[in-house]
């Protein structure tokens, strides 16, 4: 059985139809990759599973049980976590409050705690500061920490890389590799560089539907896919 | 601890401190009610900034709730006659009708825009206002209501007495029922801001605080900020409720002016901008001062005037009956110097230096 299962999803906000029938599914552990381009519904899709948009009825299906009808904090409750583009991060509150807020009894698995600040040594440093005094790197480190510091079966990542100087993208890749160990992610990315280095399944999203599913590998194998679902090959050139 | 979190919660101590010795340090009736309704109007004050301070939310029944508490008991002591009986019934009763009301103006309307949640608790607090005051049966009207407490709060009563049957005097203090009533309203003021430190130092608090700064955020990691919401909504009112039963049984009479006006509301509004929103130690400050600047600005005045007689103008803006303006001119001050509050801006800048 898929950890989580898609189909037929779609997504209205407001007057407009966003998502039009979605489907994929997501295999338990490594990284999922969903690419696209701006505006083809790969935040809406996230934010969809996460019950922060309203999908379709029995379109979203986590470990076989239909959660398209579930409040967010339900959804969450499941083992399910969020790091959204714009990072969630309460900025008037201390990087450590911001980490309580992630966890469900409000107190902290000390095993867990030292993963963290394993994976993340600049929130140890920075633990009572307020988080909104953080650099953009660092608040998107406290935004991954908070998603790990409880187990979760399954972590949603908005564009993590967005604005990130090279060596934190760097530092985030290898703290994702490490969390896919033990933690299956679901990664929406512009940065192919970055996606390739993560992903083992891909799912490629063009105007609200599902366009294309496969290995990252055959993927990235085959240019001219690449080329007429999301025009890359500038792109890569530029970041290779 | 950061320096300025320390000055603050030692001022606060201090005040605490003050309230606990002030029937021995200050023998005097008036010094004493100013001191009893310092430690009513931190509760009043401090679950105020429970809802504006930490979650974000403006109400104006905060008097409505502290008015029903203080009624419950009032109702019960007036017809079912002095005892404890109808103390801690009045009590339950108070509790039971704010929550309900609370539960039912949360659920109703705190999903609505924070304007419109405003006008809808000053609507209710207007109604329960109205309500009170031509219900003259039940509540004594405009006119309130007195009553007789339980015998252990008389005045007559001796708590201790010698051998020649005199009440006992501890420093010169007659250990009398008004003593006991005074520390009746201590011990339950001290309890309920003790309680609510503990609210707002708990991940409970965490949570306001984050639903404070970004609702849509707190709902995007999984809290339903409506029940945060409600719940917060519902502490603030029971606490409040508590600490009109505690005046209650402390001033022996019951009216609109006392527990339900508006100025009351002002009062609680004004204590809290003083203290500082969102600091719980900054309630104690904002009612202490506030408070004494309500009884004792006059009496400052007066003298001033009569020091100042023999010049020119002075004496005439001085005039104790002027005492509201130089109130108001003050309280600008404070705002200006204290932009967070006395506790808030102590807090801030303190804390920022001890950072850098």
């Amino acid at each position: 059985m898929s950890l989580l299962s898609i189909k037929d999803m779609s997504v209205d906000i407001g007057q407009y139809s966003i998502l039009h029938g979605v489907s994929f599914e997501v295999q338990e552990g490594g990284v999922f990759v969903l690419l696209g381009r701006n505006g083809a519904g790969k935040t809406t899709t996230l934010r969809a599973v996460m019950g922060l948009w309203k999908p379709s009825p029995g379109s979203v299906r986590f470990r076989g049980e239909d959660i398209s009808g579930l409040h967010t904090s339900d959804i969450a409750r499941r083992g399910i976590a969020f790091v959204p583009e714009n990072m969630g991060i309460f900025g008037g509150l201390t990087v450590a409050e911001n980490m309580v807020l992630a966890t469900a009894s409000g107190k902290f698995d000390a095993s867990r705690l030292e993963r963290v600040y394993t994976l993340f040594p600049a929130l140890k440093k920075f633990w009572d500061k307020p988080a909104g005094a953080l650099s953009g790197g660092q608040k998107q480190m406290l935004s991954v920490a908070r998603a790990i510091i409880e187990p979760r079966a399954l972590i949603l990542i908005d564009e993590p890389t967005k604005g990130l100087a090279p060596a934190i993208v760097d530092a985030m890749g290898e703290a994702f590799r490490e969390i896919s160990a033990s933690t299956t992610i679901l990664l929406v990315e512009q940065n192919y560089a970055f996606a390739r280095s993560l992903g083992r399944d891909v799912a490629v999203i063009d105007d609200g539907r599902i366009v294309h599913t496969g290995t990252m590998a055959a993927f990235d194998a085959d240019k001219d896919l690449q080329d007429r679902l999301l025009s890359l090959s500038a792109f890569q050139e530029d970041h290779e | 601890m950061k320096k300025g979190t320390l000055t603050v919660k030692a001022a606060a101590l201090v005040i605490w401190a003050l309230l606990l010795f002030a029937p021995f340090l200050f023998q005097d009736v008036r010094q004493i009610e100013v001191a009893a309704r310092i430690a009513v109007f931190i509760v009043l004050v401090a679950s105020y900034d429970l809802l504006i301070g930490y979650t974000g939310i403006v109400s104006f029944a905060h008097t409505m709730f502290f008015g029903v508490g203080a009624y419950g008991v009032a109702i019960a002591l007036k017809h079912m006659g002095a005892g404890w009986g109808p103390v801690l019934l009045g009590t339950a009763g108070g509790v039971v009708v704010t929550a309900l009301l609370a539960v039912a103006i949360g659920l109703l309307s705190l999903r609505v825009k924070a304007i419109f949640f405003a006008m809808i608790t000053l609507a209710a607090a207007s109604v329960v206002l109205v309500l009170a005051s031509q219900l003259s049966g039940i509540t004594g009207g405009e006119d309130g209501m007195t009553y007789k407490v339980p015998e252990l709060f008389k005045p007559a009563t001796k708590l201790f007495t010698d051998e020649a049957g005199k009440v006992v005097r501890l420093w010169g203090v007659q250990m009398n029922g008004k003593l006991a009533a005074y520390y009746f309203v201590f011990v339950i003021a001290a309890v309920l801001f003790w309680a609510m430190l503990r609210i707002v130092g708990s991940p409970l608090g965490t949570v306001l605080k984050a639903i404070r700064e970004n609702e849509g955020r707190a709902e995007g990691i999984g809290y339903r900020v409506v029940a945060y919401r409600t719940a917060v909504f519902v502490i603030a009112a029971v606490t409040a409720a508590l600490a009109g039963s505690a005046y209650a049984l402390w001033l022996k009479y019951t009216g609109p002016e006392t527990v339900l006006s508006f100025g009351i509301m002002i009062d609680i509004l004004l204590m809290v901008v003083i203290g500082g929103m969102g600091t719980m130690w900054g309630a104690v400050i904002g009612a202490t001062a506030l408070v004494m600047a309500q009884y004792y600005l006059r009496d400052l005045m007066e003298v001033a005037a009569g020091a100042t007689a023999e010049l020119p103008l002075l004496p005439e803006l001085l005039n104790p009956e002027r005492w509201l303006l130089w109130l108001g001119i003050i309280f600008i001050l404070l705002v200006y110097f204290f932009p967070a509050g006395i506790a808030g801006t102590i807090i801030d800048k303190g804390d920022r230096k001890a950072g850098a």
